[in-house]
């Protein structure tokens, strides 16, 4: 079964390929079916790789130049659970994508946006199996450069211009750091494949080589990851980005960012850093914390759903770095699960968010106040993934916050219930709000505070056409069955210690190189498992409670009575959210300041600490 | 000392798209900055003397620069006009919207 292994790259890039080359004979709708077709049999290829790894790993060398003595010649891709879960969920995200822009653009779109997505779905797929260093470094480029362009689909119209030349900019960036990493690791060791740096490197402490180019790698990675202080393109990229190709920002290809982190991590630099295991947990955790809690306080205060989904995707990845920091399996198997059904989730809500605009024209809570009454099911939708949000059991993404949660207390941080309970109540109450205002007419009126928030608006109305009928079923079908998944991966027996036990072997760095330099079979390290429990769990309802709360405050906050309220104004938190929003400037030169500051300090704490 | 120039242009790269108040001066930035791993790559694989990877009327065992650093460099170039021309586009259409190329001028989103 060697052979499917490059096949779920394979078949989208050459459907791709075919499209662009002969456009002029195929009709819309033959581009649509082809594109669905090819959707779904990335995503049964992608299974069917999932169930054939097992256990284990699957090593494919293209040209067959496999490994002689230790030494790999060709290049590889090398499959664990891990990869091909994450390839699953590429695939399952793009069906429904595919399956959502079946009505949303008008006659007008062309074969360059299926072709485009298509060329994506081959690259982020790509990027999950790569074995490969420098092929990871090609895969990401792709998914990029795919990316920028489907940003700025839209070119007609100037929010999507800024947003894609702000996001093209930064990647670029991240892109070529990553990219000066591997020539660093490249000049030390002479190999690219990740098993063999690993061995090669692995022996000795770190060096100030090693660290650069580990900081140089990682922080590339992290700015696609979305991470403070490199985040600041994301909300600009998702806001103007059209919404199916928001389901796969937001769902799968900002995670695949720190899914690269990890992979580099454990398959080369856990060797030299595992001595200083701690100094690094500390860094990534304090990270970790700042892009959770600031995503979660600029998700509350938006009012373009769009973009307020887009933060709370900054502060789920501030979670998942910070379960990444811990080091830990159970961790790092939470993680795993939190990303699943995080990407069901958020594709759901984006799916509900472009319904809102294909109805009614519109992705502003103001301007869409009190106008979808009419429309239950989708309000349902958002009731439901405010609900995911709020980690509320049995939704998956709650099972997946509890096994950080559990590994963190152990590890000695009991703050962590807090925070995910924090980054929960805000974020679940943002969509709350909208929801209520959008769907009910609730709370009192209020100007945009920023002016360019309506621009924007008035922008998105060019995507599709205003006030239809009714909801075709081919966009509500995909959200309903995305958030019976995250609701589902939540309920499946013994998830979670499959999850651990996969982390495990993610984490396993001599069983790594042994499967792909040696061909040695793939075991499972022996690793004591968290017991499964969903009883007890409060918290989740609690995060609930105070995501009510923070709904009820923003939509009756001027029922309250004065004094309270001066009280309020006292701690002067508005000012304060104020400059908040100032530093978001839109402005790329900024987000470039801002990454230079961040690579700076981040190199300079790495090389304190990791000496 | 190429490493220096590799560092110092990947810094000034920076401070060029730091600075810029052009979209298409800023992408000659980028062009600036991507540069510096092209210097780094070439180095890594240079050797003093040797020739060009190519074994056609050479000795296998002649000495020769290594080829894959080469090869990485090409797929670099490739990358980097791929992302230059698609900038250019966009900075194109910027232009064409808002009569203006000011990172500045043109944005209407923030916060």
């Amino acid at each position: 079964m060697h052979w499917l292994v490059p096949l779920p790259v394979f078949v989208p890039l050459t459907v791709a390929a075919t499209m662009a080359a002969g456009s002029f004979v195929f009709g819309r709708r033959v581009a649509d079916v082809l594109a669905l077709l090819t959707a779904v049999a990335t995503a049964a290829l992608c299974i069917a790789i999932l169930i054939h790894v097992g256990s284990g790993r699957d090593v494919y060398w293209f040209g067959g130049w496999k490994p002689v003595k230790g030494v790999a010649l060709g290049i590889s891709f090398t499959v664990d659970t891990f990869g091909a879960g994450t390839a699953t969920l590429v695939a399952v995200l793009m069906v429904a994508a595919f399956s959502f822009s079946w009505h949303f653009f008008d006659e007008t779109v062309e074969h360059r946006f299926t072709i485009l997505m298509l060329v994506f779905l081959g690259a982020m797929v790509g990027f999950s199996l790569s074995g490969d260093l420098f092929n990871m470094f090609v895969f990401f480029e792709v998914m990029g450069v795919a990316a920028y362009a489907l940003t700025g689909y839209k070119v007609e119209t100037r929010a999507p211009l800024q947003g894609a030349l702000n996001f093209a900019i930064s990647n670029s960036v991240g892109g070529y750091m990553v990219l000066l990493g591997i020539g660093l690791v490249y000049a030390r060791t002479g190999a690219l494949n990740l098993a063999q740096i690993g061995r090669a490197i692995g022996g000795h402490g770190p060096d100030g080589l090693i660290i650069v180019a580990f900081t140089l790698i990682f922080i590339g990675f992290l700015v696609k990851a979305a991470v403070v202080p490199f985040h600041f393109w994301l909300a600009d990229a998702h806001a103007v980005a059209p919404t199916p190709v928001c389901i796969l920002f937001s769902g799968v290809m900002v995670e695949l960012g720190l899914y690269g982190a990890a992979r580099v991590y454990w398959t080369v630099f856990a060797g030299p850093f595992g001595a200083h295991g701690d100094a690094l947990s500390h860094v990534l955790l304090g990270l970790g914390v700042l892009t959770a809690v600031l995503g979660a306080v600029m998700c509350f205060l938006q009012q373009h759903i769009k973009r307020l989904l887009a933060y709370s995707t900054v502060s789920h990845l501030g979670l998942f770095l910070v379960g990444f920091a811990l080091l830990d399996h159970s961790a790092l198997g939470g993680v795993a699960i939190y990303v699943m059904t995080h990407g069901a989730m958020k594709g759901a809500l984006f799916i509900g968010a472009g319904i809102l605009l294909h109805r009614l024209g519109s992705v502003d809570e103001e301007a869409l106040r009190g106008r979808a009454r009419h429309m239950p099911w989708t309000g349902l939708l958002f009731v439901f993934g405010a609900l995911a949000l709020a980690e509320v059991p049995p939704f998956g993404t709650g099972l997946g916050a509890d096994l950080i949660e559990d590994a963190g207390s152990k590890a000695g941080y009991h703050w962590m219930p807090w925070l995910f309970g924090l980054v929960a109540a805000l974020t679940a109450g943002a969509v709350l709000r909208a929801t209520a205002r959008v769907f009910l007419g609730l709370g009192p009126r209020e100007v945009s505070r920023f002016s360019a928030d309506g621009e924007s608006q008035e922008e998105d109305e060019s995507e599709t056409q205003e006030d239809r009928g009714r909801t075709p079923k081919s966009m509500f079908i995909p959200a309903a069955v995305l958030l019976a998944a995250c609701l589902g991966l939540g309920l499946v027996p013994g998830l979670a210690g499959r999850a651990e036990h996969a982390a495990v072997r993610f984490q396993d760095q001599h069983g790594y190189a042994a499967t792909v330099l040696d061909r040695a079979k793939a075991t499972t390290p022996p690793a004591e498992v968290s017991p499964a429990k969903w009883g007890g769990r409060l918290y989740g309802l609690g995060a609930l409670g105070g995501a009510l709360a923070l709904a009820a405050y923003a939509l009756f906050r001027n029922q309250i009575p004065e004094q309270v309220r001066r009280a309020g104004r006292a701690l002067s938190l508005g000012s304060a959210f104020v400059g908040l929003r100032r530093i978001h400037s839109g402005d790329v030169s900024d987000y470039i300041a801002w990454l230079t500051l961040g690579i700076a300090s981040v190199g300079g704490l790495f090389s304190l600490v990791l000496r | 000392m190429p490493f220096v120039l590799a560092g110092w242009l990947f810094v000034v790269g920076l401070y060029g798209i730091v600075s810029s108040r052009n979209f298409i001066h800023m992408v000659m930035c980028m062009g600036v900055l991507q540069s510096s791993t092209y210097v780094l790559l070439l180095e890594v694989g240079y050797k003093a003397g040797g020739t060009a990877p190519i074994f056609f009327d050479t000795q296998p065992s002649a000495k020769a620069v290594d080829p894959v650093v080469q090869a990485l460099t090409l797929t670099d170039v490739v990358v980097g006009v791929t992302v230059a021309a698609l900038l250019m586009a966009l900075a194109v259409q910027t232009h064409k919207r808002t009569g203006s190329v000011d990172p500045t001028d043109t944005r209407i989103m923030a916060g």
